[in-house]
């Protein structure tokens, strides 16, 4: 186990050193000046300089690179072109809304992704089974902005049951555990946990049916063991994937959080990627970007050590 | 089946294999293909679609850009208008009829071209194996690291919002998912008997891949590219959602959604028929390839 686990960090760290080169490289593939947003059209070229090198674009691409890898590591992002303010805070504040959003979602995606999938495994080719599956494609297939918009149109515009964006009454920007907060949470978080939904019911479903075609169940059914306990047998064998296809969704969640933020004006992630887009603010799209793919990077590597721990199988591979 | 979070099945390269192809392999591909009820109304709806897209100025009623301030926001039905007009008064049936032309090529195109160069990239590091393979795949595994949405997000976003920098963009995205399952296809032909046998036989590498390795990979590759097309939808109208992708007053559906969102008061029904629209083009697509994959019995 801890060679494993040796292995796969030192696996990491090339592909961690790889997202950092893309996020770098991100603002050089950009068209035009990086400082574009805050100088005046008629700047002087004198002062177009003096700025090039107090951002630093003056010097050499891996200068540049490996003195911002290594402010990053202290936890220096740089600072916010629009703003003047610290890129690391900023991201911070906004990656908690999005986990919270994105926790959320996966576990209710998760709970009616088990249900749908346990039930369409365990009766293959029921009723059950076709609606199941009918609403795991749905799942997959329907773009979540637009079905954001029509849960706003069914339940803000037209019940007038939840509030339509925001985190909190009044545009608050911080989230709390009350019941005003948590009316702000409920759409968003319910369009966002259909896409987890639809491909934890799939996987399960598949996996499911697999596990009960295997030889042991018929075994364990002939030496007299209760459905009840061949269930609990089946759910022992699905835990391993199902954990590991929870962890995935939440960092694509995480990551893909933008389009549902920018539905709901849910101030995360998402909402800060939009601001630094359109205003070209640079470092803080690079900070933004650079933070949701470390953590994709560390769930992977969570993922994988956990699954490894809790499956036997796989050590013995 | 794959889906806009997770792009790709975690991880296609364990699970694809190529097809055991035996004689009259595509006349059971017709076969299996022609009792799947489901597949074949997804393929009607789709190919509905594009015969849509490439007549649109023959079907198309009115001027999809013409607008007019007095007649803005007509409920569906309303007459001369079947579906409502948008928030500039311009008639949404035109602009849903004209929209198929830019949904469906910012959502097919990006695929096609992925398709094309993720099987170079995969086939050759399969092919080539040994370092090559290692130094391709590691790359590839760094963009793997990136969520789909944010990767496409991110490129978009760096190069600036237009047509052409979105399917950059996507093109990117999909390469390495293809990639990957080129590579894993290629890697397990590789190995087969009869191209040890060409090699034995002094068959050249290009010679080998054209005869032996194509013919065998391009088959699964293809099917899995094909699920992808409906994540491409949804990533691509997202895009132009976000004001990354096509601009005003072009009429995309997504960029149609984002406009109309103002609209979800007065005129709901109008201001969700955008994305009823990718919605029935993302799940045909799925269901489609779903169709081809159980069809062509490739298992991903």
């Amino acid at each position: 186990m801890l060679i494993y686990l040796g292995k796969r960090l030192v696996y990491t760290i090339p592909i961690v050193i790889g997202v950092s080169i893309v996020c770098f490289a991100l603002v050089h593939i950009a068209p035009g000046d990086p400082l574009v947003s805050v100088l005046p059209p008629d700047a002087s070229e004198q002062l177009k300089q003096q700025m090039m090198k107090a951002y630093g674009f003056d010097r050499p691409y891996y200068e540049q690179f490996l003195l911002w890898c290594w402010r990053a590591i202290q936890g220096d992002l740089g600072t916010s072109i629009a703003t003047g303010r610290a890129v690391a805070s900023e991201v911070m504040r906004a990656v908690r809304n999005t986990l919270l959003l994105a926790v959320v979602a996966t576990f209710i995606g998760f709970f009616f992704g088990l249900l749908f999938g346990f039930v369409a495994g365990y009766f293959r080719n029921s009723a059950i089974d076709k609606i199941a599956s009918i609403l795991s494609v749905i799942g997959v297939s329907v773009p979540h902005y637009w079905l954001g918009m029509v849960l706003v149109i069914i339940f803000s515009a037209q019940l007038n049951w939840l509030p339509p964006t925001g985190a909190g009454p009044g545009g608050s920007a911080e989230w709390r555990p009350d019941w005003a907060h948590f009316r702000h949470l409920i759409l968003p978080a319910v369009t966002m946990s259909v896409i987890p939904m639809g491909i934890v019911a799939r996987t399960i479903r598949a996996l499911v049916a697999d596990i009960l075609s295997q030889d042991f169940v018929p075994a364990l059914r002939a030496k007299g063991l209760s459905e009840l306990g061949i269930f609990g047998h089946v759910v022992k064998n699905a835990a391993p994937t199902a954990l590991a296809v929870m962890g995935l969704q939440l960092g694509y969640l995480l990551g893909g959080s933008i389009l549902i933020e920018t539905v709901f004006s849910w101030p995360g992630t998402g909402f800060l990627l939009n601001a630094a887009i359109f205003q070209r603010d640079l470092p803080l799209l690079q900070g933004t970007i650079l933070v949701l793919a470390l953590f994709f990077v560390l769930l992977n590597l969570i993922v994988d050590v956990v699954q490894t721990a809790i499956d036997p199988r796989i050590q013995r591979s | 089946m794959t889906s806009l979070s997770s792009l790709m099945p975690q991880d296609p390269a364990k699970t694809i294999a190529p097809i055991e192809k035996s004689p009259g392999y595509w006349a059971g591909v017709i076969r299996r293909f022609g009792k799947d009820k489901l597949a074949i109304a997804a393929g009607i709806v789709v190919l509905i679609l594009l015969l849509i897209a490439v007549f649109a100025p023959l079907l198309a009623p009115m001027d999809p850009y013409a607008g007019r301030t007095i007649r803005r926001l007509r409920p569906v039905g309303t007459d001369g208008f079947p579906l409502g007009t948008d928030e500039l008064g311009r008639d949404m049936l035109s602009r849903l009829i004209y929209g198929a032309r830019y949904s469906l090529m910012m959502g097919v195109a990006p695929v096609i071209m992925a398709f094309g160069i993720g099987s170079l990239i995969g086939i050759i590091a399969g092919y080539v194996g040994g370092k090559t393979n290692t130094a391709i795949m590691r790359t590839i595994d760094v963009f793997y690291a990136f969520p789909s949405v944010l990767l496409a997000v991110a490129l978009s976003g760096a190069l600036g919002a237009g047509i052409q920098n979105a399917l950059v963009s996507l093109t990117v995205v999909f390469i390495p998912p293809i990639a990957r399952v080129a590579e894993a296809v290629t890697t397990q032909v590789r190995n087969r008997d009869y191209v040890e046998a060409a090699r034995a036989s002094g068959a050249k590498a290009l010679t080998i891949i054209r005869v032996h390795v194509l013919g065998n990979v391009l088959g699964p590759i293809f099917v899995y590219a094909t699920g992808l097309i409906s994540v491409s939808m949804i990533l691509a109208s997202g895009l132009s959602f976000l004001g990354l992708g096509v601009r005003p007053p072009e009429p995309e559906w997504g960029l149609m959604l984002n406009t109309l969102r103002t609209a979800i008061y007065n005129q709901p029904l109008v201001a969700a028929l955008p994305g009823m629209m990718i919605f029935i083009t993302s799940i045909s697509f799925n269901v489609l390839a779903d169709g081809l994959r159980n069809a062509m019995d490739v298992k991903v």
